[in-house]
């Protein structure tokens, strides 16, 4: 037994120390423990890698020290050529960065503040430590630093290590005075990380190489070389948005093949490096310097807001002064940019295409018009009067120049200085208006604003008849493009929305038919529209949405309270006259007469249309004067039911009564009334 | 014949080296090994502590003492990396124990014989290592035959010059 090992005793010895490192190894690689006693090491093992780092690193810190002395020496008392023009600069540099950290810093409070409600953690670089790197593991297996900072400095395990440039790894064993990095180019590193343009995550680890890439990703065309790769946080490591490299290029994952690796080029020089910063701090503690910054970067946040509100209220509309003097838009634009480059403006919604006719409070106090007149030109009609109107303190134009007018905010009726459009019958839009023929039968008419309140005193005449020297007047409220009869309807007319609604009779929000037996058709021009009523003796109103309210007022018409209730029009005999003083003259009122009163309509003694809309509308009023001629029984005039004008044959041509002429022909359609329009 | 003779005088000729070089220039190795390759990051294809090992191991003729040798360079060359204790070790074990058995048996004092010796025993290091790092510890390790050649080509290069600078070192006891 004894020659047995004496003769094999190199052999045992070998055996021995073999079976000890391999059990040694097993031990090591036990499963790892869980997070909360994360040991990378047992007792024992890292006693041993103490034990080597403690031999290993003095002489690696004697050279180092060796070396950072020399290169101190030359650097600090040798090489100091313009040292104080960058000292200088740098203090400069220093006292605006902290300026901006203090802002960057309440910024990223806010943010965590925000990501705190929203339960997401996220981590900051608070505080780093920098370290400088002493030596590696000088394997090509290990990707291993070893930096001059240990437990002593306050370097604990899992602490991100950085650059400028990018990551460069984590600390993986602490010691008193030195710690060790794993690169994130090892095989057994990890770190969470995003593609910054595809925003695809993965996980990323080295290779075999040493160089590492985002392994098990789903095949993305989109991957392309030179994305950049950023750290998404999800590793509780890093912290989100460091850089990590660029991708390099995408290979097959040969152990899941229908996945790709993305191999990394990393930001940070892992082969160069010298110095490091371990960040230390990832949490909300902040600096007494830091704090004081915040203060200064909030006050001038807070003047600086102050200033904006200030500029920008200057700009509001509710910032008008009602009293003072209409200025344009384009103006106020321009002045707006005489002020200076990027103020801010207030957002304004874009001007309509056509007026709002059915928001309340825009039309017009009926005290404001005047009977018989009208606001806008009339190409057809005989502008036979002439009536003025207020002139609008601040006026928001319509960018539309059609009949409808605008909405606008003034205090009175806008004159229309165009020409009258022409609106088709096509259903394109919705009647803006109801041109309401009142029969005989609709009596008492009452005028109801757009809120549906009742302006009694108004009456409005079923019908107006002019002798043929007369224009007649269609008590119609206009406003804009008025509903062109359609003959099948039968006169119904219908209110959209109800808010702009005309009720003959109406009240209450109701909109009862009004039947007119009115053989005649009558022409309703309205805010320089030539409006085809239907021919049919029956015309009845209806409002849609149930709040028909017949006004006075055609939409388009704004009033400066908005809740302007609708006076009674006092007619003068004839003579349109404006209210409340309003000067004469400004506005062309257009009277049309397009046929003789019927026999059996009551001829009224006050008739009061008023249709107006803002800027281009019209405001009718009739008005029945005493010496009117007699009235001639005409049959209804056929007009074009696309809205055109009618030709000038039409009004030398006796219409059949009761015809409805198909909209093909109502083109050519040679009826008209006897002394239709003039 | 004449060259068993020849080897067989060489035998009973034990090389010794003071206790400071056989403490020093193992930790010297890896200092070294980790202190250059921060700065010149090729380097670390130079396996410095392997070459000691197989120095001592090949002058001192012990395999014995090559075995420990190796085991203590290899599990202080762990110590430097992530790796478990004892990957090297057990390498640098059975390398040492090699060395020494074959120090005995042929002349190592010649260049070429100690280049082609530290040529096999670097190729066979690194064999080893990737058995235990692949199979037994089953982490990802890239083999390639170029790439091991090269390394063993270099090694043999720097071994033959280190070899002969540690030769200043030693002393001959009959």
């Amino acid at each position: 037994m004894e020659s047995f090992f004496s003769r094999y005793k190199n052999a045992l010895v070998l055996i021995v120390v073999l079976l000890a490192q391999v059990i040694g190894v097993a031990i090591q690689v036990r499963r790892p423990l869980p997070k909360e006693h994360a040991q990378p090491d047992a007792g024992g093992v890292r006693l041993i890698r103490y034990w080597a780092i403690s031999l290993v690193s003095p002489p690696e810190r004697l050279v180092h020290w060796l070396g950072s002395s020399i290169l101190g020496i030359w650097d600090n008392y040798l090489d100091l050529i313009h040292v104080r023009q960058q000292n200088k600069d740098l203090e400069a540099e220093l006292r605006r960065l902290r300026i901006q950290q203090g802002a960057i810093v309440e910024d990223a409070r806010q943010g965590q503040r925000l990501q705190q409600l929203l339960s997401f953690k996220q981590k900051y670089v608070y505080q780093t430590l920098p370290a400088q790197i002493i030596g590696t593991s000088g394997t090509e297996q290990s990707r291993i630093l070893s930096i001059n900072k240990g437990s002593k400095d306050g370097i604990g395990v899992d602490m991100p290590v950085i650059t400028p440039d990018g990551v460069v790894g984590r600390i993986r064993e602490v010691f008193p005075h030195t710690s060790q990095v794993l690169e994130i180019t090892d095989p057994t590193s990890g770190a969470g990380v995003i593609l910054a343009t595809t925003r695809i995550r993965g996980i990323l680890r080295g290779n075999a190489l040493g160089q590492p890439q985002v392994v098990s990703v789903m095949p993305d065309e989109r991957i392309k070389a030179g994305e950049a790769v950023i750290t998404s946080g999800g590793d509780q490591i890093f912290p989100r948005g460091l850089a990590v490299g660029v991708v390099d290029r995408v290979v097959t994952d040969p152990d899941h093949d229908p996945l790709v690796d993305v191999l990394i080029h990393p930001a940070a020089n892992l082969s160069r490096l010298e110095e490091v910063l371990i960040i230390t701090n990832m949490g909300d503690e902040i600096t007494p310097k830091q704090k004081l910054d915040m203060m200064q970067s909030q006050a001038a946040a807070s003047a600086e807001q102050l200033r904006a509100s200030e500029i920008l209220a200057e700009r509001l509309p509710s910032r008008i002064d009602p009293d003072a003097p209409q200025t344009d838009d384009a103006s106020a634009e321009a002045s707006a940019d005489a002020e200076g480059e990027g103020i801010a403006r207030p957002m304004r919604p874009p001007a309509a295409l056509r007026p709002d006719r059915f928001t309340p409070n825009t039309t017009p106090a009926a005290a404001s018009l005047t009977p018989g007149a009208r606001l806008a030109p009339q190409s057809e009609g005989q502008a036979n009067t002439t009536a003025s109107a207020p002139k609008p303190r601040a006026t928001v134009p319509s960018s539309s120049g059609d009949d409808n007018g605008g909405v606008t905010e003034t205090a009175a009726v806008v004159p229309n200085k165009k020409a009258p459009e022409i609106v088709p019958d096509d259903g394109s839009r919705p009647p803006p208006t109801m041109a309401v023929r009142p029969t005989g039968s609709s009596t008492g008419a009452t005028t109801v604003s757009r809120e549906g309140t009742t302006a009694p005193g108004v009456t409005h005449a079923p019908m107006v008849t002019m002798p043929a020297s007369s224009p007649r007047i269609t008590p119609t409220a206009s406003g804009g493009a008025s509903t062109p009869a359609r003959p099948p309807v039968s006169g119904s007319l219908a209110g959209v929305n109800g808010a702009a609604n005309h009720n003959t009779a109406g009240s209450d929000g109701t909109a009862p038919s009004t039947t007119a037996t009115v053989p005649h058709t009558t022409t309703t021009v309205e805010g320089g529209t030539v409006t085809p009523t239907r021919p049919a003796g029956s015309a009845s109103t209806s409002s849609i949405n149930g709040s028909a309210a017949r006004t006075t007022t055609g939409s388009g018409i704004s009033s400066s309270s908005g809740t302007t209730p609708v006076h009674a029009a006092t007619p003068q005999s004839g003579t349109p006259s404006s209210e409340n003083g309003a000067a004469p003259g400004q506005v062309k009122r257009t009277v049309i007469m397009d046929g003789p009163l019927p026999s059996g309509t009551k001829k009224p003694t006050t008739s009061a249309t008023t249709g107006s809309t803002s800027g281009q509308s019209s405001a009718t009023q009739t008005q029945r004067p005493p010496t009117a001629a007699p009235a001639q029984r005409k049959g209804p005039e056929i007009v074009p039911d696309d809205g055109s004008r009618p030709p000038p044959t039409m009004l030398k041509t006796k219409p059949q009564p009761q015809q409805q002429t198909p909209p093909s022909q109502q083109q050519t359609a040679p009826a008209q009334p006897q002394g239709g329009r003039q | 014949m004449s060259r068993l003779s020849a080897a067989a005088r060489r035998d009973v000729e034990v090389q010794t080296y003071p206790l400071f070089v056989f403490v020093v220039v193992p930790l010297l190795a890896l200092g070294l090994q980790s202190f250059v390759s921060l700065h010149f990051p090729r380097f670390d294809i130079l396996d410095l502590p392997l070459l000691v090992t197989i120095y001592f191991a090949i002058t001192r003729r012990n395999p014995i003492i090559g075995t420990i040798t190796g085991g203590i360079i290899g599990i202080a060359q762990d110590a430097l990396t992530r790796q478990p204790l004892g990957i090297f070790g057990i390498c640098k074990s059975i390398i040492g124990y090699l060395a020494a058995s074959l120090g005995v048996r042929i002349d190592t004092e010649n260049h070429g014989t100690r280049a082609l010796v530290t040529f096999g025993f670097v190729f066979l290091h690194s064999g080893m290592y990737w058995l235990l790092v692949r199979r037994l510890l089953a982490q990802p390790y890239a083999w390639s035959w170029i790439h091991e050649l090269i390394r063993a080509l270099i090694n043999m290069v720097v071994a033959v010059i280190l070899f002969a600078l540690l030769d200043l070192a030693k002393r001959k006891e009959y």
